[in-house]
């Protein structure tokens, strides 16, 4: 089981590598959209990459209630 | 003939034999080959394993993310425009966006992208597919990657007429202007299809060359132990103005668009008319055009791609277009034949060799075919006074487009 500061680190990691998102702004607070600057396309690929990173499924509905690094935390600690 | 005048401010360019015009331009007229054997794992089973490709990659240019967003053909077509836009001094002179259009195409459009995500879906599935797979493969991609960086808001055309691709935007971009339709437009083409698909494509047609030992020989146009062309891979730009706003705004201009000419065979889907008919009219209506004759042009950077048809139809056109002295060249014996980017690039060198009075060589014309009875710039760079250039270009489809650049 990842830890919350695991999983943070994790998403850090993949957001770093598809939107080019510096880690070090990476934190439970942010939103992806308002404070990382992550589209909508990128968010999709966020999604995917996290879903395989951490072996759990994210349905399509759920990723609307994902605003936050933390919202996707929770989601990941519960799920995977 | 049009009461607008049309010039040339600005150019861009990334090529098999440089990253930018200057060191392309260097290299064409040394006449470096930039043809080298393909070393990537997938060439080894095809026929073909020669090409011309970039001589410096998107990823030393184009920062990571972005690039992943990208199509090869569309980031080749940004790092070019980049170029062309600097270049040009437009970035400073107030330019109304309104009044700025695109004009760029691409041959094939992005195949890699398409190819690479379909391995992807059969791999790993639907899901994996990236959800940049349609803006990266559409192929008025290039054109509005362009028209993003720079704010156009007169339009965002993208052409295909496969190999008469980028001469037919800059056609496109001569009638906008002249239309009223916009001050500026940036005109070119890209081409990126270095995979096994197109490359096997091709080959099947027995359209390329398979002078696999000799990269650098195998584009050999007009000579007689030619074989087909070499694939290659880039894009070029040309900052198109009408004439009284560049010289309002104290521009540099490098030469006038002065005339263009568009037929279309209606003979064969790829086999050119080996009376070149259509293609004369193109060159003719380009001339008449531009308001010159025949006896006016100096030069002509030939579509010649070392083809065994093609090169000597488009002779045969020449000589019944514009008569027996113009002095020509193939620089498809040095960068490959880059399909849709052929034109743009193609049209920079004649603009080149109008502004700087030389013709850049063909190289490997060791061995004339015999029916070759017009001036070829052979072996080394050649100094003329040159008043007047054509780039000619022909495409799969029976598309010709011949272009008639003036000195400034």
């Amino acid at each position: 089981m990842a830890t919350r500061t695991e999983i943070t680190s994790g998403l850090a990691e993949i957001l770093e590598e598809v939107a080019g998102v510096n880690p070090d702004d990476v934190a439970e607070e942010k939103s992806f959209t308002d404070d990382l600057d992550v589209d909508s396309l990128s968010m999709v690929e966020v999604v995917v990459a996290a879903e395989e990173k951490f072996g759990v499924k994210i349905p399509d509905n759920e990723v609307q209630n994902l605003k936050t690094v933390g919202d996707a935390v929770t989601y990941i600690e519960a799920n995977h | 003939m049009s009461n607008v005048d049309v010039v040339v401010t600005g150019l861009g360019a990334t090529t098999p034999l440089g990253g930018d015009v200057a060191s392309t331009w260097d290299a064409l007229l040394a006449g470096r080959s930039g043809v080298g054997h393909l070393t990537q794992e997938w060439a080894g089973s095809l026929p073909v394993r020669i090409a011309a490709q970039l001589a410096v990659d998107p990823s030393e240019v184009l920062e990571r993310v972005r690039l992943r967003r990208m199509d090869r053909s569309e980031a080749m077509a940004v790092i070019a425009a980049k170029e062309a836009w600097a270049d040009s001094g437009l970035a400073d002179a107030g330019l109304d966006q309104e009044r700025l259009a695109v004009s760029f195409g691409s041959g094939i459009g992005g195949a890699i992208t398409l190819l690479d995500q379909d391995d992807i879906l059969e791999q790993h599935g639907p899901r994996r597919v990236s959800p940049h797979t349609v803006p990266m493969l559409m192929p008025n991609g290039p054109a509005a990657h362009i028209g993003l960086d720079l704010g156009a808001k007169a339009g965002v055309r993208a052409m295909a007429s496969a190999c008469a691709t980028g001469a037919e935007a800059v056609a496109l971009g001569l009638d906008l202007i002249r239309l009223g339709r916009a001050d500026v437009v940036v005109a070119g083409s890209t081409e990126a299809v270095i995979h096994p698909l197109p490359v096997a494509g091709f080959a099947s047609m027995r359209a390329m060359s398979t002078r696999n030992d000799e990269p650098e020989r195998a584009s050999r146009p007009w000579d007689k132990n030619r074989d087909g062309f070499v694939l290659g891979e880039g894009a070029g730009a040309l900052i198109l103005e009408r004439a009284d706003h560049a010289a309002a705004r104290g521009a540099r201009i490098y030469a006038r668009l002065a005339g263009a000419g568009i037929t279309s065979d209606g003979y064969d889907i790829v086999q050119p008319d080996p009376e070149c008919r259509g293609g004369i009219r193109a060159m003719r209506m380009a001339i008449e055009d531009a308001g010159l004759t025949g006896a006016d042009i100096h030069h002509v950077n030939a579509h010649a791609t070392s083809t065994p048809v093609g090169d000597m139809g488009e002779i045969k056109g020449i000589r019944a277009a514009i008569g027996s002295h113009p002095i020509l060249t193939s620089t498809k014996s040095m960068t490959g034949h880059l399909l849709g980017a052929a034109g743009a690039l193609e049209s920079i060198a004649a603009i080149l060799a109008l502004r700087d009075g030389i013709i850049p060589p063909t190289i490997n014309l060791d061995d004339p075919d015999e029916r070759l009875d017009l001036e070829v710039a052979a072996h080394k760079a050649r100094t003329a006074d040159i008043q007047a250039a054509m780039n000619n270009s022909f495409g799969f489809g029976g598309h010709n487009v011949a272009l008639v650049f003036t000195r400034a």
